[in-house]
């Protein structure tokens, strides 16, 4: 509460008769509205306009003049097609275009830019990676995110990009405290059950099969297949905590944190294999008894929209921003492909002929563009379920004022809906003045299809309203600190990892090409991480020079 | 005469000092005490409670109720008036503040709940009972509406808090003096003896008000040893100038940054040995932090040098380096010299942007002089990272000091600063030396190659002579590094120091 707002709401109370007291609630509602009206309130982009008159069936017919024909085109300019694009150049394939629906790069891993600090607009993390990941290794070496490897093979972080101490506090009860789990709310019985979920999920890290593969590797195709493990897929991650007695509500609310974080869904609704891959899979010694120590944050002001710039500076591809893809047919009469997309900007047709396309978006798009897919939808595609994401860029002229621990990276109200908001001016070392605060919230309804709707409904009043809602126990003073907020809806934003998915056979089947066109994103890994995309971008770019006949 | 008109102006000024009394010890509480969620609720609380226990015992009182009505009135103006002085006073001096604050809180509470009860029943024959409800609660609430909008837009930005307080005591002790005359029909006793209470009480509060800047001073003297001269807070800091007899002393956030009686041991310390270690006469000095000039000083004395550009954090503090005629004083003048460039921004920042606008940018001296790392915006100041940044700016003969807090009062923070420093690729000569004011205090001398201590001193100085400069380098048994120290590189991702000195500071505290 500011002292004026304070003051405000004290103005007739000391002569505290009813009438008097509701007379200056008003004044102090009409001192909040004023507060609320002036607020410049917005989205950022809104690409599902064009996507939805897309889905509700607008006819594309390129003019005879507005084709063009390539060697491949590979549809979504996001981490998976980035990814596959980086691959073919570097295989020295470079016949190819990508097209994007948005306005900037990136997908869910795209960033913006205020005035005072570049933000995220999603991702805005990643784990160092294991020595088992080399590619993933290579890549952000080359980039210099890694300095080197340590005595045991491992990769040393620059320190530039580990997330900057103090990474995480949580606020409860009217104090921040530092880490996720406020020191107030954890009992002998929440600490012990920590304990031992750190063991067991210690344990999962240091797990090996036959072959000598994890448990929970990253990417998961690289993981283990053993009975013990799959046996993980086919129950609720809330089952297998109950199974283990981790019942008390701090335990509970940080794996529902964890999954609403990773999968945009509670435990009831993932396997106990993804929520176990949350504490399991990211650590940087796995061979170390215990699974080895937590692997550092690697993060940017922007978020991952940094290793979004670095997939486009290494693809060097030709990219087309702005261009709706409406419609993939196969069939044409030479055998190619036919691309049918829409410019965002003027509405003017255009088409590509292709040999190879890549469609790099998520499958239920894949399910909408691809004529085959459109019109005998394979069983697969039912299969694949997303959560939808708020997003919300708070831009502050002057920052909030505390109680307990300082501002930090990650910033967290313990029990609350949202996952809370990031600190975009943290990883500079800028500690004073204006900021971006970077705010998230996974609509985790067990109905994805009825959250996507609401989120979709919400107009710009009712995101900030959301928001407010959320912040305002935290930070009483918010309202008088912002100078604007935007958001943005991802409507797809992550695939939950239902029982029976990941290791199931549906995953699979929906990276199987389809004649010359390939699949690849994220969700073929059954997780929305950078990890997954980056490997599924690399595994279609090989298949498409594979069946190029391209030189190894 | 009709004197009804004005009694229902006393109504709005009694309702206008009260309201203002409760704003007054529940804005006083939020700052001292902090949360003022928590402290307004409680104020509120207890201020209401204590009005209906005075309107309770208004029904208690059953004869002279005028001369009653002006004693609750020069009360209040006594009280209510020096509240906040009161309350200031005893935060500075008392263990158990919030007795007097709440014990106040409620007393005033219960005398302005006599005040309106008895006016009613003093007024009752002069109206009808409707008309004096109706309208001793509309100029009530008119008062309140009036009190709560001077109090934050005019009162307290204008004048302060302090004279706020006895402003509107004098609000009350007026109305009671006033009362006199208007209610001289109804009060049996002596009038005169009222309205000598009534004069006395207006210059007592007359006589506080002259003295209110006196005793902003002391409150805040109460928090350091000696009478403040200046303070002011800037965006980043507080910052505060103490003066006795022995000279200034300059404190940041309350920690001592320097005593001008022995500074010249801390910067002659600070600034000497790098130039005395440079293997030819340095020519660009960059000083981060130091914003107090005292360093520069130091480093003009060096006729070689032709530039030094000073990044500080705070202009508030260039500010008064520049302009501030004790600091002035000190510092001889140094920001105002014609070599020195100040930049007023963060360092670890700064760095990065000097790297990208002008990368050939080297340094043949750097001092590094901040505060010690008590919180993660300055810890970053003394991680590997920085160290690196700093690097860059050197060179290749290039010499850096950096102050690195006290190897005796947190000897695993001063060896964990020159671990970091070598993890960073520097060769580090650490140093100690003893600045009464401060103990024992650190710093290490560092160049991208290895190099042997310093010898000489120059001439002219007030402490540190060639045999003091070799002494320095040498450290006693209780300062040196210990193998069971358990040293960790202090990173940006794991602010090893800012945890470790907090706990090595506390055995001290």
């Amino acid at each position: 509460m500011t002292r004026r707002g304070a003051l405000g709401r004290l103005a007739g109370l000391g002569f505290g008769v009813g009438a008097v007291a509701a007379g200056c609630t008003r004044g102090d509602d009409r001192q909040r509205r004023a507060l609320l009206d002036g607020l410049d309130v917005a989205f950022d982009a809104q690409p599902e306009v064009l996507g939805h008159r897309i889905r509700d069936g607008a006819r594309v017919e390129p003019p005879p003049d507005a084709w063009r024909t390539v060697g491949a085109v590979i549809v979504g300019g996001g981490v998976a097609g980035l990814s596959a694009a980086r691959a073919l150049r570097a295989r020295g394939f470079t016949d190819f275009v990508v097209l994007e629906l948005e306005a900037e790069l990136g997908g869910t891993a795209r960033g913006g830019r205020t005035p005072v600090s570049a933000h995220p607009w999603g991702a805005h993390y990643t784990n160092l990676p294991q020595a088992s990941n080399p590619d993933y290794v290579a890549f952000l070496r080359a980039h210099g995110a890694i300095e080197g490897v340590d005595a045991h093979g491992e990769p040393v972080p620059t320190e530039a990009f580990v997330c900057r101490d103090p990474d995480e506090r949580s606020f409860y009860a009217g104090k921040w405290f530092e880490g996720l789990l406020p020191a107030s709310v954890m009992t002998t019985r929440a600490t012990d059950e920590l304990h031992r979920l750190e063991r067991l999920a210690g344990e999962w890290a240091a797990f090996r099969d036959a072959q000598g593969r994890a448990a929970f590797a990253l990417p998961v195709e690289h993981g283990s297949d053993a009975s013990e493990v799959t046996a993980l897929d086919r129950t609720t991650f809330a089952e297998w905590l109950d199974a283990h007695d981790l019942r008390s509500a701090p335990v509970r609310w940080l794996c529902d944190y964890a999954c609403r974080d990773d999968f945009g869904a509670h435990p009831e609704q993932v396997s106990a294999f993804a929520g176990l891959h949350y504490f399991a899979s990211r650590r940087r010694t796995p061979q170390a008894p215990g699974g080895g120590d937590t692997a550092p944050v690697l993060t940017w002001p922007e978020g991952n929209a940094r290793l979004v710039e670095w997939l486009r500076a290494d693809a060097a591809a030709e990219v087309l921003t702005g261009l709706a893809v409406a419609d993939v047919a196969p069939g044409a009469a030479d055998g190619g492909i036919e691309v049918r997309a829409i410019e965002a900007a003027t509405g003017a047709a255009r088409g590509f002929r292709a040999k190879q396309v890549l469609l790099a978006v998520p499958q239920v798009f894949a399910g909408r563009l691809l004529r085959p897919y459109r019109e005998a939808p394979p069983p697969h595609l039912a299969e694949f379920v997303y959560g939808p994401w708020l997003v919300a860029n708070l831009e502050l002229h002057t920052r909030p004022g505390r109680r307990g621990f300082p501002l930090a990276w990650d910033n967290v109200p313990y029990g609350g809906p949202s996952l809370g908001y990031i600190t975009a001016t943290h990883q500079t070392g800028r500690d004073y003045g204006p900021t971006v605060l970077t705010w998230f919230e996974a609509i985790a309804d067990a109905d994805a299809g009825a959250a996507r709707r609401a989120v979709l409904s919400w107009d710009a009043a009712a995101c900030r309203d959301r928001v407010l809602a959320d912040l305002e126990r935290a930070h009483p003073d918010l309202l008088t600190r912002l100078s604007r907020m935007r958001f943005v809806r991802h409507g797809h934003a992550m695939i939950r990892p239902r029982p029976g998915f990941i290791h199931g056979p549906h995953r699979r089947a929906a990276a199987v090409p389809h004649r010359d066109v390939y699949f690849a994103h994220t969700d073929l890994g059954g997780m929305a991480l950078f990890e997954e995309a980056f490997f599924h971008g690399r595994r279609a770019a090989a298949e498409m020079l594979e069946a190029r006949g391209w030189p190894a | 005469m009709n004197r009804v008109p004005l009694l229902f102006l006393n109504v709005t000024i009694v309702a206008t000092c009260g309201l203002v009394y409760e704003l007054l010890a529940g804005t006083l509480a939020s700052y001292v005490l902090g949360d003022s969620v928590t402290q307004f609720s409680l104020i509120i609380g207890l201020y209401l409670s204590a009005m209906g226990v005075g309107a309770w015992l208004s029904g208690k009182l059953e004869r002279k109720l005028a001369e009653r009505f002006i004693d609750v009135e020069l009360a209040v103006a006594l009280i209510g008036g020096f509240s906040a002085p009161i309350l200031l006073l005893s935060f500075a001096r008392l263990s158990w503040f919030p007795v007097v604050l709440y014990g106040l809180v409620f007393l005033i509470g219960t005398l302005v709940g006599l005040e309106l009860p008895l006016l009613m029943r003093i007024c009752k024959d002069r109206l009808s009972f409707k008309d004096l409800v109706s309208r001793f609660l509309t100029f009530d609430y008119l008062g309140a509406l009036f009190g709560s909008l001077m109090f934050p837009l005019f009162f307290v930005p204008k004048i302060g808090l302090l004279k706020t307080s006895m402003v509107f005591g004098l609000g009350n002790a007026v109305v009671g003096l006033w009362g006199t005359w208007l209610l001289s029909d109804v009060i049996g006793g002596n009038l005169r003896m009222l309205r000598a209470r009534g004069v006395f009480v207006i210059g007592v509060l007359l006589f506080g008000l002259t003295q209110a800047d006196r005793v902003e001073g002391w409150s805040e003297d109460e928090l350091f040893p000696d009478p403040v001269v200046l303070s002011k807070t800037s965006h980043y800091q507080r910052i505060v100038f103490t003066h006795s007899k022995r000279g200034y002393n300059l404190y940041l956030n309350g920690n001592l940054q320097f005593s001008s009686t022995d500074e010249y041991r801390y910067h002659e310390a600070l600034v000497h040995p790098a130039f005395a270690a440079a293997p030819a006469p340095p020519k660009s000095v960059l000083v981060l932090g130091g914003g107090d000039g005292l360093a520069v000083r130091e480093i003009l004395r060096h006729e070689s040098v032709t530039a030094i550009t000073l990044v500080d954090l705070d202009p508030a503090m260039t500010t008064l380096a520049r302009e501030f005629r004790p600091l002035v004083e000190l510092n001889r003048d140094a920001l105002r010299d014609p070599r020195v460039t100040v930049v007023n921004d963060d360092a670890f920042i700064w760095l990065d942007e000097l790297f990208a606008r002008a990368p050939e940018t080297r340094f043949d001296v750097v001092i590094v002089d901040f505060p010690d790392p008590n919180n993660f915006a300055l810890g970053k100041l003394y991680t590997r990272l920085f160290y690196q940044k700093l690097r860059r700016v050197m060179a290749p003969d290039a010499v850096a000091t950096i102050q690195s807090t006290s190897p005796l009062y947190a000897r695993r923070s001063f060896w964990s600063i020159v671990q970091t420093m070598e993890a960073a690729g520097l060769s580090v000569r650490p140093y100690q030396v003893t600045v009464p004011s401060f103990g024992v205090w650190g710093y290490a001398l560092a160049r991208l190659v290895p190099f042997d201590s310093p010898r000489t001193a120059p001439p002219g100085l007030a402490f540190l002579n060639d045999g003091q400069m070799a002494a320095m380098f040498d450290f006693p048994l209780d300062m040196a590094a210990r193998p069971d120290d358990g040293l960790e590189v202090n990173r940006l991702d794991n602010q090893w120091l800012v945890r470790t000195y907090e706990a090595e500071w506390r055995r001290w505290q």
